[in-house]
């Protein structure tokens, strides 16, 4: 129990006649990333919003570092941090303003949180920007000093909602690294939310995806793209520019291959079991006079997961949701905005 | 949580208020602007008495004069002298009713004055002679005060006549005469010396008003757009309480609306010739005491409010009706009963008339210990209903 950091069980949160979150049950263990995969609209941004006290749950019950969500609201806020969609910093103050604010609001006294605000600094390198505003700096900037925010209280877990939302590319593998080294050198539990399979795939430990409301499969990267392709079969896709009825059916025919899919004219799509099974594929195909022009190695992403798994592919489901009843519904359904 | 705890850190979100506000070149320009401009708006705006001068009027003289004496030359005569004096008419000359229509049709005169034909031989007869007075119709205010004045004028000049009349053809002295024509006199005397003025009127119920206006919309506009910019969720995930948040807002809040209200009691003093009568820390008290009765009704529109447009909209539909039903510019007394009813109800009513009396009449805690307890009934009782709800909207 003491390795648990998170529990949600039956989680529900209803907005109206609309639920967002339908009786979730996750655990989230301590030093571990955890990520919640799903498309916009999907109740992740709901769920962080439940965890991290901000909103009460309509049904079921959570833990947070020991603390009862709702019983508890007070003491779990100590122990958390939280990166949300939108960037919790107030643009007319210094980095180093924004910082005090938080750390004071924490309690954290004065000589204490000026040394820790120097050392967040130093770890994302923007020590020569604490005495300028916010909105002079770019959005990684911004990004930058938004995460160290929540880590002013060293938090025993962080929870960010979207992280990388509205980044340029070299920002957000900025963010990314941050997010790892944070995971690893403070060995803090951390919570993220993505709707991008790669973000995912890259970051987290485990996966949970999460569909209407729904966690519909849970599960480290590999073992979700296992269940994809079922067992340990490799896929693999050649062009063959010549083709034909007889190579065909020789490929089938291999006692290795499980499943032969012919997509267009020129192009194979080849399940095969054991680990010589690429061999004895290329052995057939030469012998029955094929000539292999590519060849690609078909691991399964994690969009084939959540295709397989929701039988629809990952996409905004703000058009097909219905409209909440109340003030403008769940947080995942506002358009999304990170630069203000 | 702690009572400490709570103010230490509502100090430090009231301190991120005012830096963020400090920070604005903007909104710190507008902070003496906007009285600045209050000021000057509302008290030049009506016309005064005072400020009629050189106002274009039309005069038609059609006295026929009788035996070679005409009343209306002399009368004439006696108006431009008095005018010399005042300087407020500007006369020309007209033929007639007609003629004077269409000037003020035209816009030419605001005014005019007809001396008829039969002047001379009425008075001569002993009757009266009536003089005419033509006014704009479509400018009610200018036509009401230039009704007064020229009708002032005119009874001034007969008044004078008649002492003289009673003087020659009775041998009445003239120190006597008035007590003749008129037994019954009329003195006007303030409580406080100085004469009555508009922006001592409107002074104090100005400064009300900015109060109320920076709670009502500085703290749902605060807040609500703190909600809107994600930038709320910060304070509410710190384990800081809800209460912190409020106070914090209404510090930095009533901060800048003690500072505004302080500048319109600068400038009416100082630009306005307004004197403070009363007491300048029972002024300071009211000024608190408004505020703390407008926190309540702040933190309620923000809690109805979840979008800052909302906010802005719901305000203002509360906030101008309390404007002008409340004698902050017009006196309540000149409004019908049930809207002096309405004007009960609203605590800038109370607020005003109690800054009016310290502030005009030199008023002690006596006299407004009625405005006094209706400000602290509804603060609290707002308070103790916005706080809850606010409590609730915090945490969907």
């Amino acid at each position: 129990m003491s390795d648990v950091a998170i529990t949600a069980t039956r989680l529900t949160k209803k907005f109206g006649d609309f639920t967002a979150v339908d009786h979730i049950s996750f655990n989230v263990e301590k030093g571990e990333i955890f990520g919640l995969l799903g498309p916009n609209g999907a109740g992740k941004s709901t769920v962080i919003r439940m965890l991290s006290t901000l909103s009460t749950s309509t049904e079921g019950s959570a833990t947070v570092a020991g603390f009862d969500v709702r019983k508890e609201a007070a003491k779990v806020r100590e122990h958390i941090g939280l990166v949300s969609e939108k960037m919790i910093m107030y643009d007319e103050l210094t980095a180093r303003e924004n910082l005090t604010l938080f750390g004071k609001l924490y309690d954290i006294p004065s000589d204490v949180l000026e040394k820790r605000i120097g050392k967040l600094l130093d770890f994302v390198r923007m020590q020569q920007w604490a005495d300028h505003r916010i909105d002079t700096f770019s959005t990684g900037m911004k990004q930058r000093i938004n995460v160290i925010r929540a880590l002013v209280n060293q938090p025993e877990i962080l929870f960010l909602d979207e992280p990388t939302l509205g980044l340029d590319p070299q920002s957000t593998a900025e963010v990314r690294e941050l997010v790892r080294r944070i995971n690893i050198e403070n060995r803090t539990t951390i919570i993220l939310t993505t709707h991008m399979m790669t973000e995912a795939d890259m970051l987290c430990d485990r996966i949970g995806i999460i569909d209407r409301g729904k966690i519909v499969a849970m599960d480290t990267p590999a073992g979700l793209k296992r269940s994809v392709s079922g067992s340990d079969a490799a896929l693999f896709e050649f062009e063959i520019p010549n083709l034909d009825s007889n190579i065909l059916s020789s490929v089938k025919s291999t006692g290795s291959v499980s499943s032969v899919v012919q997509d267009d004219p020129t192009h194979i799509k080849v399940s095969s079991v054991g680990d010589d099974s690429f061999d004895i594929l290329v052995d057939v195909l030469r012998k029955n006079g094929a000539q292999i022009r590519t060849v690609r190695n078909l691991e399964p992403t994690l969009e084939d997961v959540f295709l397989k798994i929701t039988g629809h592919e990952v996409r905004d489901e703000v058009a097909k949701a219905p409209v909440p009843q109340r003030r403008g519904g769940p947080p995942g359904m506002r358009p999304k905005k990170r630069v203000r | 949580m702690g009572l400490r705890r709570v103010v230490r850190h509502s100090a430090w979100i009231c301190w991120k208020d005012l830096l963020e506000f400090s920070r604005s070149k903007l909104r710190m320009v507008m902070l003496v602007l906007m009285p600045l401009f209050m000021m000057m708006m509302v008290g030049f705006i009506f016309p005064t008495g005072d400020s009629i001068s050189q106002q274009p009027i039309a005069l038609a003289n059609q006295d026929l004069a009788v035996n070679g004496t005409s009343l209306g030359d002399s009368f004439v005569a006696q108006l431009e002298a008095v005018n010399e004096q005042t300087g407020m008419m500007d006369l020309s000359d007209a033929v007639g009713f007609d003629d004077i229509k269409s000037k003020i049709q035209d816009g030419e005169v605001m005014g005019g004055i007809i001396v008829p034909s039969t002047f001379t031989s009425d008075i001569l007869a002993g009757r009266q002679g009536n003089i005419t007075v033509l006014t704009d119709q479509s400018n009610p205010q200018m036509s009401a005060t230039m009704q007064s004045v020229l009708t002032q004028v005119i009874e001034q000049m007969g008044f004078l006549m008649a002492e003289q009349n009673l003087n020659q053809t009775y041998g009445v002295s003239l120190e006597q005469a008035p007590a003749v024509l008129k037994p019954y006199n009329v003195e006007l005397k303030g409580i406080v010396p100085g004469d009555p003025n508009y922006f001592e009127f409107v002074a104090p119920g100005i400064m009300a008003m900015v109060v109320m206006m920076s709670l009502m919309t500085g703290l749902p506009h605060a807040i609500s757009y703190e909600k809107d910019m994600g930038t709320l969720d910060g304070m509410l995930a710190a384990p800081t309480s809800r209460w912190a948040i409020i106070l914090g807002k209404v510090m930095a809040q009533s901060s800048t609306g003690l500072i505004q209200g302080f500048i319109i009691l600068l400038l009416s003093v100082l630009l306005f010739g307004v004197s403070i009568q009363g007491s300048i820390l029972l002024v300071l008290l009211l000024i608190i005491l408004t505020v703390f009765s407008f926190v309540g009704l702040g933190i309620l529109i923000t809690s109805f409010a979840d979008k800052e447009e909302t906010a802005t909209m719901v305000m203002m539909t509360l906030m101008f009706p309390m404007m002008f039903l409340s004698g902050v510019f017009f006196p309540i007394q000149q409004m019908p009963s049930f809207m002096q009813t309405l004007a009960s109800f609203l605590p800038l009513t109370y607020a005003a008339d109690a800054l009016r009396k310290v502030m005009v009449l030199g008023a002690g805690t006596e006299a407004i210990l009625t405005d006094v307890l209706v400000l602290a009934v509804f603060g609290s009782v707002l308070l103790a209903v916005a706080v809850p709800m606010f409590k609730k909207a915090m945490s969907r």
